[in-house]
């Protein structure tokens, strides 16, 4: 009977392991979130003209961005072709592109482009990568719902606040006029795509950014740090503030063009105001995995319905003269290794 | 003087007693929160479906089979492992220098971050020996990772077994194995089995070294065969808690219950075996 106690030690001692766990778990949910999801799951059986069967495996890493758009199309593939195992891992771009280079993965989901790097160590291994864009995204820079000072910012603002070494630390030294309280910042991990487009695009540097920020690979953090914090700012894929518009506010940035602030929306992308955080999100497949039928017949399908499924994920489609170059491209790769 | 005594020993007895309860409400205000968040999605349909894009039909099949699958591989592989170490540092090596320095490691391997593990299980096992991002390569970093533990844990079970116990088998004509497989083994069983059960249940909660490992998060099949791609419980959970839609949080309190309740069971099942060991002796 002695021995009991130590039995309930290793179950506190395990229970405590796990509530540690369960930590992450405490984002407050909102409301009938997902429930538009409902009714698009039901996939249109029509397979009867499927002439053979595939079988074999898809691996894919890569961005968190793209995640939600590729398991998508993974599930909806795989109703159609059962023989058919495809498995998405959700990596970051940089961790994704590492996989893939060494051939570990048949795909990588990108949220900015592939670098030079990266191709020269994909040729070692002899692996050529097909780029090819699936949607819209806006890099959204969002304050606390209780900020009612901002009402748009310049890229000049931002790069002022985000660059290495930079002296603000009140909001007051953005822009005069605004209080003189601390501002405290949230953006993502360095091995993010989000934080490389948007420093490239802010600070005009990729990776060059401020480093004494609150960072996340977990955008749901961010989205709580914003929330919970009047004074603050961050930047995150417009998917996590659309879900959460509720408690946090987006700023119309100022269109270096045409100087006129603009909300990030699907109109503003698509018609290319949204400037400069709007950008494309894109699969990498490798030309090598193309050359196996179920990869080759997984990137058909994903391009043939990437408008439908980015819309459902929450992301602005490409105009679909958009989607017939980039399917060509995969006509004419496909074809180049028959 | 005796009042400030007096003062002194209620003073401490709350004290301590408010370090308790300190630890025991933070532990009820998670499992409470977690119960709240996560028992509405939790069903059948949640244990037995598939992930899915779409909340009301994601589940959780695909990593409680990834789960069992590794800490089924891990715990075989991690208990002969971690017992023969401990037998022949307990019952064969010379106690010099260099079992020290053997000792020494062990100790300081258990306090490695267990991430580190996960960039050895990649170097090692997914690359060197090409087993690719499979449950097999995730088996053997989970074992590498638990085996101090195992070992350590072991070592004082087989310490703890009096030294009369050998001397009665040896004086009888016992061999060395003899007396270890028929007397110091069994006596040891149980504390040998409580390390087993500690290490496995850090292990089934382990994601980092999995993540860099590469299992996947989006997987729709059962796996059948050592080599086969997989995810596991805590990476499932993870992928959920920083989806943007709130459905998927949710999602991921229902999977936190269902580890909880899986670790409890694995407990309560080496429990019972510990005990049925316990009472032979």
């Amino acid at each position: 009977m002695k021995k009991f106690g130590s039995v309930l030690l290793t179950l506190a001692l395990a229970g405590s392991v796990l509530a540690g766990c369960g930590q992450n778990a405490q984002q407050a949910p909102t409301a009938s979130a997902g429930d538009q999801a409902n009714n698009a799951a039901q996939a249109p059986a029509e397979q009867e003209e499927k002439t053979e069967e595939l079988s074999g495996e898809v691996l894919i890493a890569g961005s968190s961005t793209v995640y939600p758009i590729t398991i998508i199309a993974a599930e909806k593939f795989m109703e159609e072709n059962p023989g058919v195992n495809v498995s998405v891992a959700s990596t970051g771009t940089g961790g994704g592109f590492k996989k893939w280079q060494v051939g570990e993965t048949d795909i990588n989901n990108a949220s900015s482009k592939i670098k030079d790097s990266v191709i020269e160590e994909a040729k070692k291994h002899g692996i050529e990568p097909l780029e090819l864009t699936v949607a819209y995204d806006a890099l959204t820079v969002v304050v606390n719902k209780e900020n009612d000072f901002v009402d748009s910012m310049t890229v000049e603002e931002l790069k002022k606040i985000w660059e290495p070494n930079s002296t603000v630390k009140l909001w007051s030294d953005v822009r005069e006029g605004w209080p003189k309280e601390e501002i405290k910042l949230y953006g993502p991990g360095t091995d993010s795509g989000t934080f490389e487009y948007f420093t490239e695009q802010i600070v005009g540097e990729a990776k060059s950014s401020r480093t004494d920020y609150t960072p996340s690979e977990d955008d749901n953090v961010l989205v709580q740090g914003v929330a919970g914090d009047k004074y603050s700012l961050g930047y995150f894929g417009y998917a996590y503030y659309a879900e959460n518009s509720d408690k946090l506010k987006a700023v119309p940035i100022v269109n270096p063009e045409t100087k006129e602030a603009v909300m990030p929306s699907d109109e503003a992308i698509e018609n290319g105001t949204y400037k400069p955080l709007g950008r494309e999100i894109w699969i990498y497949p490798s030309k090598q995995a193309l050359k196996k039928p179920q990869v080759a017949a997984f990137v058909k399908f994903y391009m043939e319905n990437a408008a439908e499924y980015a819309k459902e994920a929450g992301y602005t489609p490409l105009p679909a003269e958009k989607y017939d170059v980039e399917r060509k491209e995969l006509e004419e790769a496909l074809k180049a290794l028959q | 003087m005796t009042k400030l005594r007096k003062i002194k020993d209620v003073f401490f007895k709350w004290l301590f007693f408010a370090a308790t309860a300190f630890g025991m409400l933070s532990l009820v205000v998670l499992v409470v929160d977690i119960l709240y968040q996560g028992l509405p999605r939790l069903s059948w349909e949640f244990i037995t479906n598939f992930p899915s894009f779409n909340p009301d039909k994601a589940g959780i099949k695909a990593a409680i089979l990834g789960s069992v699958w590794v800490i089924g591989l891990t715990a075989p592989m991690a208990l002969f492992l971690g017992v023969a170490t401990a037998l022949y540092l307990e019952e064969y090596a010379k106690k010099n220098w260099f079992t020290r320095l053997i000792q020494t490691n062990i100790s300081n391997l258990a306090g490695v971050p267990s991430i580190i593990y996960g960039i050895l299980g990649l170097a090692l096992f997914v690359r060197a020996m090409k087993l690719g991002p499979s449950i097999l390569a995730g088996a053997f970093t989970m074992a590498l990772l638990v085996l101090p533990i195992v070992v350590v844990a072991a070592q004082e079970a087989i310490r703890a077994v009096p030294q009369t116990l050998r001397h009665g088998a040896y004086a009888l004509g016992a061999s060395k194995w003899q007396t270890i497989r028929g007397i110091v083994l069994p006596s040891a069983a149980p504390g040998i089995l409580t390390g087993m059960i500690l290490s496995l249940s850090r292990a089934i909660g382990e994601t980092a070294p999995l993540v860099v490992v590469g299992a996947f998060v989006f997987v729709r099949f059962a796996p059948t065969d050592p080599l086969d791609k997989f995810t596991v419980l805590p990476i499932q959970i993870y992928s959920w808690v920083s989806q943007p839609k709130a459905a998927f949080h949710e999602l991921a309190a229902s999977g936190i219950i269902v580890l909880l309740i899986v670790l409890l069971l694995m407990n309560a099942t080496a429990v019972l075996l510990r005990n049925k060991y316990q009472k032979r002796f």
